[in-house]
């Protein structure tokens, strides 16, 4: 069969499926999961330029989904006067103060000799850590008194939320900036541990720093850039189009949003993949290729490898941190305890792997092919345990163990596609080409 | 100022639970160091592994103790614990046939097969859930101290008290029995020595007559014994949560890579450095300092680094600065 032939093919069946969950399940539920889908589509595609492009093992993608949620937080959410003024200047300064104190530190690490530089570096760092602990700690706690029960932290810009998509992807490219300086120059296993360090240390402050983002108290209730259900169903020209399409005005408003973002995610998704695909096809792209397939022979040929490994781990990052604000302006809330490294991070690897690691196109049939699949698991794993303990007593211990072992069908048939894909077409769906 | 009490204090919040929690880790690296210096790859199912052997043994004593068997004042665990074992060496011999095995044929890169383990990371974690849910489990029965923090202070008249837990006192006799039991299988048994001949230098070892799917075998089997072994000490001492173990699998590396991975005796070291500095920096020292200091100098605040919250940003600091500044860690280990 011809690739393209074959693609469409791939592309048509997860359409088939979307189109089938839509009759059997309801057009809620399958517009629910292709919202996610497009998301988990971008997301794949960010992974996939750091490691189908440049062949770099990043897994915190979940740290960097995270920093999106908290860029739509942090742009959409109105400020909070009285905690600017009970300890907000004194936070930026504490967290000022700290930038200041790492900067010192690498500075006298590059700049002096010997025993004088390890004992100016240590002063620095610990003198530091104590002053910023001093400036800051009376800051977070006023914040934090401020109201506890529905604000506690410094609030936000108060800025359309779509603004804090690209501002999510901004947040991400700082922090692969930091982690890259210092990871990136390691071995691939151990870029691997750093960066699963680094994500579940990005989540620890999500949860633990409550001026920032209430931490595990979560922000509910964010701005959201499509129209709320409840105002179409008060609005008369809406529901007499809704009922000119013969729908119930409930039914159409939910529908109604739901494409609303689904046409906002698929603009994202396209603006993305025309760059990737153009990066792709472009010098850059094609150099690469050649740094991920042989390292030493693209450094002999002078190109700057560690530069680019930077470059590309900031703009895949970016990515991630994209989707990761969208999905938040999605949920319409942060929720930090949710963040779990098999869901955000190795969920993504196996999107990436099962599409076809190298090619844009298969990363987004990955991320659609895999997430329709982690929602329909449970259901279908139900469905499956009901007719396998059928045959027993409807009371028996055995029979209540399997129905409620479907819950946790969903990890393994991941873990048995990933290994699949790998064992017998460890080149994806859709190959590079 | 009164050093007795601050010993004791300082014993009794820090250098105990950093002790069973380093001999816990220490177990844990062992197996992850084992795997990178023969099969050379970095195993991300190991936390999963160790949660399967947990599993299995928790059931094993379930059962015990339904049977009315009992180990006295020790946990019941003690006696399951052969039983995790030998189910663990069955699915890790089983996965190495069915999944690993196929890429060693193809000499894979190393990263693929941390790719491989990542689904092997899903399936196990699928499986474990599968057998035991999701839910809590403390599965410590018998005496819970050997002694309490009332006995200490009425014996000696400190008022500080210093408890130690059976769990910890098991933990470092066990900890203790395992790596002896390991160096000496490493360094006197001629398994052991083609293994270490396999970890130097693969085809030397070939050359030499070495069989290389017995020592693959034999790892595993090594391996599985000692995920099992650190699991079970970890859950005795903590509680069983599948999810806690897949975390857990940060601090094993960090202690693993910091020791410098290949290296056993680096693997045990680096749990240490791990446990200590982790409990050291999220302790609140207020207690042990308003003993050491004079009255005006005693703190107002708790002294406390970093919240425990942020427990794996301090393996993960330590995991860096090694990594900077002595890339095959603290013993030598293998850079590949």
């Amino acid at each position: 069969m011809n690739p393209a032939v074959k693609n469409t093919f791939l592309f048509a069946l997860v359409g088939v499926l979307l189109v089938g969950t839509g009759i059997i399940q309801g057009w809620n539920s399958a517009l629910v999961i292709l919202n996610m889908g497009l998301i988990s589509a971008i997301m794949a595609m960010g992974v996939n330029l750091q490691w189908g492009f440049a062949g770099l093992f990043n897994i915190g993608v979940m740290g960097f989904v995270a920093l999106g949620g908290l860029a739509a937080v942090l742009v959409s959410t109105p400020p909070v006067p009285e905690a600017w003024e009970a300890g907000g200047l004194r936070i930026l300064a504490g967290l000022v103060l700290g930038a200041a104190t790492v900067v010192a530190a690498v500075f006298a690490q590059r700049r002096l000799e010997g025993r004088t530089r390890t004992i100016v570096t240590l002063i620095i760092l610990i003198g530091g850590f104590f002053l910023y602990r001093a400036v800051f700690d009376p800051g977070k706690v006023a914040v934090e008194a401020v109201n506890p029960a529905v604000s506690g932290n410094l609030g936000g810009l108060n800025l359309p939320i779509l603004l804090s998509w690209p501002v999510g992807g901004l947040l991400a490219a700082g922090a692969a900036w930091v982690i890259g300086k210092t990871a990136l120059g390691l071995r691939s296993d151990y870029l691997a541990i750093a960066t699963l360090g680094i994500a579940e240390i990005i989540i620890a402050v999500m949860k633990n720093e409550d001026w920032l983002a209430r931490g595990v108290k979560n922000v509910i209730g964010l701005e959201r850039p499509v129209p709320y259900e409840i105002d179409l169903q008060n609005d008369p020209g809406f529901v007499e189009r809704a009922a000119s399409l013969g729908l119930d005005p409930v039914t159409a408003s939910t529908l109604y949003t739901k494409i609303g973002y689904a046409i906002l995610f698929t603009i994202v998704l396209l603006i993305i993949l025309w760059l990737a695909q153009k990066a792709l096809n472009s010098p850059w792209g094609r150099m690469m290729r050649a740094i991920r397939d042989n390292e030493v022979a693209a450094e002999a040929m002078g190109k700057d490898v560690t530069a680019r490994h930077l470059q590309i781990f900031i703009l895949g990052s970016a990515i991630c941190g994209i989707a990761g604000a969208m999905m938040t302006t999605l949920d319409g809330q942060l929720t930090p305890g949710t963040y779990q490294p098999l869901r955000f991070t190795f969920l993504v690897w196996v999107m990436v792997i099962v599409g076809g690691s190298g090619n844009n196109f298969g990363a987004i049939l990955g991320g659609m092919l895999i997430w329709w699949l982690w929602v329909q698991v449970e259901p279908l794993g139900l469905g499956l345990m009901n007719i396998l303990s059928s045959g027993l007593a409807e009371d028996s211990a055995l029979r209540e163990r399997l129905i409620d072992s479907a819950a946790h069908m969903r990890l393994l048939t991941m873990g048995l596609i990933l290994l699949l894909v790998l064992r017998f077409s460890p080149r994806g769906l859709i190959p590079e080409r | 100022m009164d050093y007795l009490n601050a010993l004791v204090a300082f014993a009794n919040f820090v250098f105990v639970p950093g002790l069973a929690y380093g001999a816990q880790l220490a177990i844990g690296a062992l197996g992850i160091t084992l795997i990178y210096g023969i099969l050379r790859f970095s195993n991300f199912a190991h936390g999963d592994t160790m949660a399967f052997g947990t599993a299995i043994t928790i059931i094993v004593t379930t059962a015990f103790i339904s049977m009315g068997i009992s180990f006295g004042p020790l946990p019941t665990a003690l006696l399951a614990l052969p039983f995790g074992i030998l189910g663990t060496m069955l699915l890790v011999l089983g996965t190495d046939w069915a999944v690993y095995k196929f890429y060693r044929q193809q000499k894979a890169s190393p990263v693929i097969l941390v790719i491989v383990s990542m689904g092997v990371m899903f399936v196990m974690n699928g499986i474990v859930r599968f057998i035991i849910g999701v839910r809590e489990v403390n599965f410590a029965d018998g005496e819970r101290f050997i002694i309490t923090a009332r006995e200490f202070r009425t014996m000696t008249g400190l008022d500080e008290g210093l408890a130690i837990k059976t769990t910890q006192a098991i933990t470092v006799v066990v900890a203790f029995i395992v790596m002896a039991l390991l160096f000496w299988f490493l360094n006197k048994t001629r398994t052991g020595k083609s293994m270490r001949a396999f970890s130097d230098n693969e085809d030397l070892a070939l050359l030499s007559g070495i069989n290389p799917d017995w020592v693959v075998k034999v790892t595993w089997m090594i391996v599985a014994a000692l995920a099992t072994t650190a699991g079970v000490l970890y859950g005795l001492d903590k509680s069983f949560r599948a999810f806690t173990y897949f975390q857990l699998l940060l601090p094993i590396f960090a202690a693993a890579i910091v020791g410098g991975l290949g290296n056993p005796i680096g693997a045990i070291a680096g749990g240490f450095v791990i446990a200590f500095s982790e409990v050291t920096i999220t302790y609140a020292w207020k207690k042990v300092l308003t003993y050491l200091l004079p009255e005006p100098l005693e703190p107002d605040g708790l002294v406390q680094l970093l919240s425990t919250d942020y427990k794996f940003a301090v393996s993960f600091a330590i995991l860096i600065i090694v990594l900077l500044f002595k890339p095959t860690g603290l013993f030598k280990g293998q850079s590949v």
